[in-house]
């Protein structure tokens, strides 16, 4: 369904990402796993298309995504879906009208079929009713269920998550694995979820990624995971912070490689 | 060498920032008089809407500036007609200049203030909550969803703005003229309409069209350019009336040069 070939992205000269190469079958739920500053989340806008990568391919569908052309490229964007870290909503237009817009755009349905299909997605994310009212009314956790929906509305055959859960408190974050766990269920998508919350990862996962700086550092199932002896996969799982610099030289010379030429030691600190 | 070097950077940093207005103006344009020939509707309700907001709620403040800018232009050049004893010119003077030259710019420099920093503001947040990659995601071209009605609100609204600034500009110069210059309300406005030629007016309503275009390139450009972080919508939004300001001026300047050069013979 995807297939990644040895992406590199680089922002202004700094390479985020060093080849990374991987597959996501059809129907199966994968999460993306990693750090902060681990590269994830431009790994996941690189999937979605909104950043180039300098090389490397992206295959989604069987078309090279970073190959054809604007049209072809909207077509394809029309069967993913992807739900965004704060929702991103639309402001100026109510819950109903953000999830109505996909299908205005890209249909030709009739107003009343489309607000039928909006009432059903809403339903399906448990916000039936709330089609009124603006997304600055809403609760963090409802807004990414409306974003969820609107994300639906194309019926797409790949849905994105980009930290479903971050920011919400863990019965709000709970339903929203709840929510990806019934889609799962009830559509056989193809999910791609980018997070760094493990409980959420081991309940919704068939597979996981763990991304570190920008290299993939283990493609698992959850129970190989979970197993796994590799250092870096059992420091994340085990959540063992970074360990300390070791050697006071080392941490001098990190103190001090800014200014290389001012290399002699102040007096005050010499023992 | 190095002062060189900086210039040449600069020049070449402002050149592509010029290009990169004239396409974003093309692409916004090319949607909204090609594309719905090509079965892209325009999103009419919210070009109404911007133009709503854009153009007929800046009526108010506008009229009240350009009033008093009116009654200062009379006020001035009586200041120097009185001492040739042709006070009657007052009307010529303030209705040519208003129609040329300040009707078109202060409506800009008001359209600027109230709905170029607007634009940048609204996109530059939608940038930042990640409003316009989500568009991209569902397949939805920003610059036509987002650029393109206000672009033809703009190029709509203030051509007519600025004909209402002149107008507010000559009973502005009229209040001076009836109670100073021995003019009636009638005289003072048949005086001024003797003065106007057709193009006089036609050349302001050619400027205004160009400054509608800036300001919503600028405006959107800005917000569209906007980095993360909110502080960055700020800076995008004073950036977007600064620099609005100044290219405005700089059309202006080419345009009345342009005039100059083809009226002449």
């Amino acid at each position: 369904m995807i297939s990644l070939r040895d992406i590199r992205v680089s922002y202004s000269g700094r390479e985020i990402l060093h080849g990374i190469t991987f597959d996501v079958q059809r129907g199966e739920t994968l999460v993306i796993l990693g750090g902060s500053g681990s590269g994830k989340s431009t790994l996941l806008r690189t999937l979605v298309g909104l950043e180039k990568p300098s090389s490397g391919e992206v295959w989604i569908a069987g078309k090279n995504f970073s190959a054809i052309s604007e049209t072809e490229r909207d077509e394809i964007r029309k069967k993913i879906g992807m739900s965004f870290q704060g929702g991103a909503l639309f402001g100026s237009m109510t819950v109903g009208e953000n999830v109505a817009l996909p299908l205005r755009e890209h249909t030709k349905l009739e107003n009343s079929t489309i607000d039928i299909m909006v009432r059903l997605k809403l339903d399906q994310v448990g916000l039936s009713g709330y089609e009124q009212y603006m997304p600055s009314q809403l609760s963090g956790g409802m807004k990414k269920r409306a974003a969820v929906a609107r994300a639906l509305a194309m019926d797409p055959e790949i849905l994105f998550f980009d930290e479903p859960s971050a920011g919400l408190d863990p019965i709000i974050a709970a339903g929203i694995d709840q929510l990806i766990l019934d889609l799962k269920q009830a559509f056989r998508m193809t999910i791609i979820v980018v997070t760094h919350e493990l409980a959420s990862a081991f309940l919704i996962a068939d597979r996981m990624v763990l991304i570190n700086k920008g290299d993939v550092v283990a493609i698992a199932t959850v129970k190989e995971m979970q197993n796994s002896t590799h250092p870096r996969v059992r420091q994340f799982m085990d959540r063992v912070p970074e360990p300390a610099v070791a050697q006071e030289l080392d941490y001098l010379q990190m103190l001090t490689e800014q200014h290389p030429r001012q290399g002699a030691p102040s007096p005050g600190k010499s023992r | 060498m190095e002062f060189a070097r900086k210039v040449g950077a600069a020049v070449i940093n402002a050149l592509s920032y010029l290009g990169s207005l004239a396409r974003l103006a093309g692409r916004a344009a090319f949607a909204a008089f090609i594309g719905p020939f090509l079965g892209r509707p325009v999103r009419f309700k919210s070009a109404v809407a911007q133009a709503m907001e854009a153009g007929v709620r800046a009526l108010p403040i506008l009229s009240l500036i350009t009033f008093f800018i009116g009654l200062i232009l009379a006020l001035q050049s009586a200041y120097e007609l009185k001492r040739f004893g042709a006070l009657n010119f007052v009307a010529s003077a303030v209705a040519i200049s208003m129609s040329r030259e300040l009707g078109p710019l202060i409506t800009a420099i008001v359209v600027i203030g109230r709905s170029g920093s607007a634009f940048a503001a609204e996109i530059g947040t939608m940038k930042v909550s990640e409003e316009i990659d989500a568009l991209e995601t569902m397949a939805i071209d920003p610059v036509h969803f987002l650029v393109t009605p206000k672009f033809i609100a703009m190029v709509l609204m203030l051509p007519c703005l600025t004909i209402w600034a002149n107008s507010m500009g000559i009973l502005g110069g009229s209040l001076f003229g009836v109670l100073q210059a021995d003019f009636t309300w009638i005289r003072y406005i048949h005086a001024s309409l003797e003065a106007l030629f057709l193009r006089d007016i036609v050349t302001g309503l050619i400027k205004s069209f160009m400054f509608g275009v800036t300001i919503t390139a600028v405006g959107c450009l800005e917000g569209l350019s906007t980095g993360g972080g909110a502080e960055q919508v700020g800076r995008s939004t004073t950036r977007a009336v600064v620099v609005s300001i100044f290219l405005v001026i700089l059309v202006d300047l080419v345009f009345t040069t342009l005039f100059f050069f083809l009226g002449a013979h």
